[in-house]
């Protein structure tokens, strides 16, 4: 029993004194909290895929009045913005190419005639597609403008489609990216801060000193990890806090469960930074390594861009990908209220993660020495 | 007769070098580490949805509901699976094994023959990027099934219908790799310049070597140029690494000049390189160094610089920070210059921009290297 205690004393020994050696210099202390709360203020208004604001060019051959109720209701949305009028269709490129407006709008001559006589009339768009997605929003906007057009000339039979968009009613893009900053924000200073925990013992020569201590390298691993997830789920916790009462997207799961998810994703985090950290001979190279690791795991997690769009190849790498599951477990969790029974497949790889590369640092502290 | 600037900058360079061949794990990854991830991201990165899993739930099994959602079946970007109840196609949603479900009403011919019937789409919100284009794809579907039948049976409806025709410019099939992919090469320099540069100082520092420079008849700036040009010299591998994967490998076209986009890269590099010697010289500590240069590096340009998010939808505010990154101005150019062609003047005041940059870093790290001991 005593030698129970005296072994968890040692390492709570270590851990305060990791504690300590983080927070003792107050850049450090900035470094490690003040980062993500800006970022999440930053990133919650910067990144959106919702287009708000789509600035056009009007080329009215026509001059009608179908043409005018056209662009009545294109004004009439609160998202098209006419940016500039035109005269020819030789001036489409001088607003475009310069990226003055996403899109020109031509209306042919006979635009209103052909209306009048029952047949088709076209509307030429021509978009700006250096971003991809931008464009295609846009356009499905105008199409959509289009079809109540015609639905109120008669001209289509009116087939209405009744969209429920579930966990996230308005389809805002604030709420896919928000909570999975979450696990995003917290993983990328966690895994270089456990990185350089080592490394930095290492460059300094003080690791040698401490692997002659009675501590075992377990108790080594123990205390250097814990300092660094409490860090993880501090910053975990700063960025829930910004979402849930700034930003106020209502969270419908439990915050046991969410804690519980976070726990085991910074563990999993942590592990690999505890890894690199005993790979690397000096800081550079702990660094180096975490930057090789760290952009991988951001833009292959489906934070961005969703997994199913990603060959199949990668989609199978990206199973040892914590923060995939991180991101996942978290939105699940938070959106959709997901109980332990739905995202008990996150759990697994996270799990499995954790305990692979945590041993497998305590191994090679011992192991690796040059 | 050499100048002694050139005779101790050489000196200096050459010391340089040789550190960064002795470790050669670090100049490896230098090396190695753009090609890994414009791999990596020129395939991982799409947002094209393709055969997207649709449950159709057809209530109503008539020719006429048949016909309504007879796009889907056509659609590339769609592939439905055909569900017998709402309730299974609900759990499948939930599952994630559809990302939406397009149910037709039981009651839809009999409402559609009196000129009034609706389709119910359910979407997954949580992504909600695909679920904004699986919307734009069902609606697209139907009223296309729609304007068919319209033409099949003549002049049904009182009035004439509008088309739209699109003409897309820059990306003519509308992929997202090729706006990506040069984005890439913006993310790819800002690390790059980040993780080379920015303990070099700091390292010195910790070290005490740097002091010991001090003594010698070196001057600051001579230290700062000495450490940036070997790893320009990296970075510019790299850079041409980077052209050749994006034109070759993922066939996004050069419109614009090459010239330019060399150049505005090698400018790019050294303001993201000097970023990192900045930050090492200003924190003089190799952990505050490297979490800061991850902080002021990878998320920025990944996040704000208008590579994914498009700027035009920001706030101003965010936009105003958005303009004091440097990646910014490099992202709007190479986009431009790989897809659009050459605006010469938007090349002029981008790149005027970044040499701007360029000389202030230069003189600020200066600054943190006088010969001042605490």
């Amino acid at each position: 029993m005593q030698s129970v205690i005296a072994y968890i004393a040692q390492i709570a020994f270590l851990c305060r004194k990791e504690v300590l050696a983080i927070l003792k210099d107050p850049a450090n202390r900035i470094i490690l909290l003040a980062p993500a709360f800006f970022q999440t203020m930053l990133f919650g208004y910067g990144a959106t895929f919702d287009l708000t604001n789509v600035s056009y060019a009007l080329l009215d051959q026509s001059r009608g009045a179908a043409a005018r109720e056209f662009v009545t209701r294109l004004d009439g949305t609160g998202v098209f913005e006419r940016e500039a009028t035109l005269a020819s269709a030789d001036q489409i490129a001088s607003v475009i190419d310069p990226g003055k407006v996403l899109l020109a709008i031509t209306i042919p001559a006979d635009f209103d005639q052909r209306l009048a006589r029952g047949e088709a009339a076209t509307i030429q768009v021509i978009l700006d597609v250096r971003n991809s997605s931008t464009a295609a929003t846009a356009a499905g906007y105008l199409n959509a403008i289009a079809q109540r057009f015609n639905a109120a000339h008669g001209a289509a039979p009116a087939i209405t489609i009744e969209r429920r968009a579930w966990f996230n009613p308005n389809l805002n893009s604030l709420w896919q990216i928000m909570p999975a900053m979450i696990a995003t924000l917290s993983m990328l200073q966690t895994l270089l801060l456990a990185a350089l925990s080592v490394a930095r013992e290492r460059e300094q020569g003080t690791f040698d000193q401490l692997l002659v201590t009675p501590l075992s390298p377990l108790q080594i691993l123990v205390g250097k990890a814990l300092p660094s997830i409490l860090v993880g789920i501090a910053q975990s916790t700063i960025v829930l806090m910004i979402v849930l009462f700034w930003f106020r997207i209502p969270m419908s799961g439990s915050p046991w469960l969410l804690y519980l998810g976070l726990l085991s994703f910074t563990g999993a985090a942590v592990g690999i930074g505890m890894s690199l950290s005993a790979l690397a001979l000096n800081m550079q190279q702990a660094m180096l390594y975490s930057f090789l690791v760290i952009m991988p795991l951001t833009m292959l997690s489906g934070l961005l861009t969703p997994i199913r769009n990603m060959p199949e190849g990668l989609q199978l790498a990206t199973y040892v990908n914590p923060l995939r599951f991180g991101v996942d477990l978290v939105r699940r969790v938070y959106l959709e209220g997901a109980g332990l029974a739905d995202v008990a497949t996150d759990f697994i790889p996270l799990v499995l993660v954790a305990s692979v590369t945590l041993p497998l640092a305590a191994w090679l502290f011992r192991h690796r020495l040059a | 007769m050499r100048s002694e600037f050139s005779v101790r900058l050489t000196a200096l360079t050459r010391k340089e070098i040789r550190q960064m061949l002795r470790d050669r794990s670090n100049l490896m990854v230098g090396l190695l580490l753009p090609v890994a991830l414009i791999l990596l991201f020129g395939y991982g990165l799409s947002f094209d949805v393709r055969d997207a899993p649709v449950a159709l739930v057809l209530d109503d099994n008539s020719a006429a509901a048949r016909e309504a959602v007879s796009g889907i079946e056509g659609s590339h970007y769609l592939s439905p699976v055909y569900v017998d109840t709402m309730a299974r196609a609900e759990t499948m949603l939930q599952s994630g094994k559809v990302d939406a479900i397009v149910r037709v009403p039981i009651d839809f011919s009999r409402r559609r023959a009196a000129g009034g019937a609706s389709i119910q789409l359910v979407l997954n919100g949580i992504d909600s990027t695909t679920a904004t284009s699986l919307d734009a794809y069902v609606s697209a579907s139907v009223s296309n099934a729609m304007l068919r039948r319209v033409d099949r049976e003549g002049a049904a409806g009182r009035g004439g219908s509008i088309t739209l025709m699109q003409r897309t410019w820059f990306n003519e099939a509308g992929i997202s790799t090729w706006y990506l992919v040069p984005g890439l090469i913006v993310l790819v320099m800002t690390l790059v310049g980040a993780f080379l540069t920015s303990l070099l100082i700091a390292r010195e520092w910790e070290r005490g070597t740097l002091e010991a420079l001090f003594v010698t008849p070196v001057r600051p700036l001579e230290i700062v140029l000495s450490k940036l040009l070997p790893y320009m010299a990296v970075g510019l591998i790299d850079l041409a690494t980077c052209l050749l994967a994006a034109r070759f490998l993922f066939q996004v076209p050069i419109r614009g000049s090459l010239f330019a986009i060399v150049l505005a890269s090698a400018l790019y590099l050294a303001v993201s390189l000097l970023l990192g010697l900045f930050i090492s010289g200003r924190t003089r500590n190799q952990f505050a160094a490297s979490q800061v240069a991850l902080l002021t590096s990878f998320l920025p340009a990944l996040m704000l610089s208008g590579f994914i998010f498009d700027l035009r939808n920001v706030p101003v505010a965010v936009q105003v920070i958005a303009q004091l990154l440097p990646a910014t101005h490099f992202m709007g150019m190479v986009k431009s210059l790989f897809l659009a062609g050459t605006d010469w003047m938007m090349v002029a005041r981008n790149c005027t921009i970044l040499a701007a940059y360029a000389l202030v870093l230069i003189f600020a790290t200066r600054r943190t290297l006088r010969k001042t001991l605490d």
